[in-house]
């Protein structure tokens, strides 16, 4: 059974304070959709708000045709994992995993079979009998998510579930989790702080912040082509320089940035989208370049990456990084021009910011 | 690396030694001696006085009273205490600060001005039947052993176990007695082991509330001995040392002591 998870127009407090704003999220059938964003940005409790753990203010929760939205929590059939494991210390690996069965009611000789299937699936047939305390926290993990799974739940959640693992594990971890996910198809909601793991791991990722999601869309889209300006900030666009439509020449759009210097933007590669904006780019999207067209700058400390080398310039706007290439390492103290590249910049509205 | 001990560090502990287990064995040595009163050393052995205490029907009588009131009143702060304790470890956030002080006020109120207001307003003011008054007020003056020691375990327990539980499909009252129960037992074990001591030694509260026909054991030993001064005090006194030694070392074998220090 794959079902898909909506929130619509989710507003939840705490106590006088609003924590989600107005949020609405679809997650497909059988989809993985990450929701990213430093601590207090409401992703935690986004996915509480799911869980039943919090009651939202207004707004709609629901699992296929099923609302959950007034659920009781223990009837909402949902797999969840735990940052913390949350394995219960008093029962063994086989108990903890058969503990959602026997909530189900299943005949205890069923439930023990179902259980150690899935411990073995999760590469754990040896460890059935041994309490949480035993184990390692990559093992606690793998029972945590074999008891989230043993259940069949039509969605499952993880809330931060490799962050008290070493960095080894986290990636040998999310690579199961995912093939295990995808193995169901069972749709899923994942919470993380952790940019590279949300992007590897998800069909989709919501950058939240503020309690709004700032953007929800492929990590490739996110990652190249951000919406906002605190998504390219998120995604480690270093340079913003802000920018104003002044006027037409030719098949271009004149702008002027701060300190006065012009650039002129072809329509043909670029696409301006209000009168303020900001030019949002990478190292690598600015070419240093001697040529008469750019962003006037002067260059500054010289970095050798190995692929390409990285200069601090000043520009009248002030002080960004651009990549030259590796073939021509110019001096300290050169006047040359920043070209940006069209496919790596992203002219974004600036109102958003 | 040798560590040179000061002799006079040495005597000291001696002396703090001989000071908190010298009267213990003074009290075992004067229920054995073979005189009608109280005295240290014994002048010949009999087990004379152990007897007497079963014969003096007062004393089993007292002894069952004081049983009864320690798991009883036991029980009732444990109903009171570990959902209270639980409430404060859970929503510690959300609850203001001084709830927690609260509980521990009938060990920070002089016992004796507790036992006379008790008095006062149930046997006196309420008109309550002596055992039922005892039985309140022993669990008053257990509760903040119960809150406390119950609280520290709760307080160390991470309740996303219990959201887990909720989330694998276990209603909440049934996760609480299946997950966060089974794994604060210790200090429930605990609480309950410090509550009973206690209830059984109480004598301020006690003296207040006891009355015609119903007494404890600690205000029997009293009264026998404005009576009579023989060593069937030494020998009932025994009896309950060595109760307690055997409740601790129980709980010594199964949990290990160093729980109730933390």
């Amino acid at each position: 059974m794959t079902v898909s998870l909506s929130l619509e127009q989710i507003t939840a407090h705490y106590g006088a304070t609003k924590v989600l704003e107005d949020l609405s999220l679809h997650v497909g059938e059988g989809e993985l959709v990450s929701l990213l964003g430093s601590s207090g940005c409401g992703k935690t409790t986004t996915l509480r708000l799911v869980a039943g753990f919090l009651e939202p203010t207004s707004g709609a929760i629901k699992l296929g045709e099923r609302d959950l939205t007034r659920l009781p929590a223990h009837a909402r059939d949902i797999g969840l994992v735990f940052q913390t494991y949350a394995l219960f210390p008093h029962l063994t690996v086989r108990d903890n995993v058969a503990f959602g069965l026997k909530q189900r009611k299943v005949a205890t000789a069923e439930r023990n079979r179902r259980a150690d299937d899935m411990i073995e699936r999760v590469g754990l047939g040896h460890l059935a009998d041994r309490y949480p305390a035993n184990l390692s926290g990559g093992q606690r993990q793998r029972v945590a998510l074999a008891r989230a799974l043993v259940i069949e739940p039509p969605l499952l959640m993880f809330d931060e579930p490799l962050s008290n693992l070493d960095a080894k594990l986290r990636v040998d971890m999310r690579v199961e989790i995912r093939r295990l996910q995808q193995a169901n198809g069972t749709t899923a909601l994942y919470v993380t702080h952790d940019q590279e793991e949300a992007f590897s791991i998800s069909d989709r990722v919501a950058i939240m912040n503020a309690g709004q999601i700032m953007q929800l869309d492929t990590p490739e889209v996110l990652y190249s082509r951000p919406a906002n300006a605190f998504v390219a900030d998120f995604v480690g666009f270093e340079n913003m320089i802000p920018m104003r439509a002044i006027g037409e020449a030719g098949d271009a759009v004149r702008a002027e940035m701060a300190g006065g210097a012009t650039l002129d933007f072809p329509k043909s590669q670029f696409t301006v989208p209000s009168q303020d904006f900001v030019l949002a780019t990478r190292p690598e999207g600015l070419a240093v370049s001697t040529t008469d067209w750019g962003i006037p700058a002067t260059l500054g400390l010289r970095t050798y990456l190995g692929r390409a080398y990285q200069y601090q310039c000043t520009t009248p706007a002030g002080e960004v990084k651009a990549n030259g290439p590796l073939s021509a390492p110019y001096d300290e103290g050169l006047h040359v021009n920043l070209i940006p590249l069209p496919e790596q910049c992203c002219l974004l509205p600036a109102a958003s910011a | 690396m040798k560590t040179k001990t000061h002799p006079l560090l040495i005597a000291f502990a001696a002396l703090v030694f001989a000071f908190l287990i010298g009267p213990l064995i003074i009290i075992i040595g004067a229920s054995l001696s073979d005189s009608s009163f109280l005295t240290f050393p014994p002048r010949g052995l009999t087990l004379h006085w152990y007897e007497n205490v079963f014969a003096i029907s007062a004393f089993p009588r007292t002894m069952w009273t004081s049983f009864q009131l320690a798991v009883g009143g036991t029980a009732l702060s444990m109903c009171i205490g570990i959902p209270a304790a639980y409430a404060m470890a859970r929503y510690r956030i959300q609850l203001p600060r001084f709830l927690g002080n609260i509980y521990v006020l009938p060990i920070l109120i002089p016992e004796i001005v507790l036992g006379f207001s008790l008095m006062k307003s149930m046997a006196i003011g309420m008109d309550m039947p002596i055992m039922a008054s005892l039985m309140i007020g022993h669990a008053l003056i257990v509760l903040p052993y119960c809150v406390r020691v119950v609280g520290a375990s709760l307080n160390s327990f991470d309740f996303s176990i219990e959201e887990a539980a909720i989330s694998l499909g276990c209603p909440r009252w049934k996760a609480f007695f299946t997950v966060v129960l089974p794994n604060v037992r210790a200090g429930i074990i605990a609480g309950f082991i410090l509550a009973f001591i206690t209830s059984i030694n109480d004598v301020s509260v006690s003296i207040f509330l006891t009355g015609p026909g119903v007494s404890t054991l600690p205000i029997q030993i009293l009264a026998h001995m404005e009576q009579f001064f023989d060593p069937t005090i030494a020998s009932v006194s025994v009896l309950l040392m060595f109760v307690t030694v055997a409740v601790m070392a129980v709980v010594e074998r199964t949990l290990g002591l160093t729980f109730l220090t933390k």
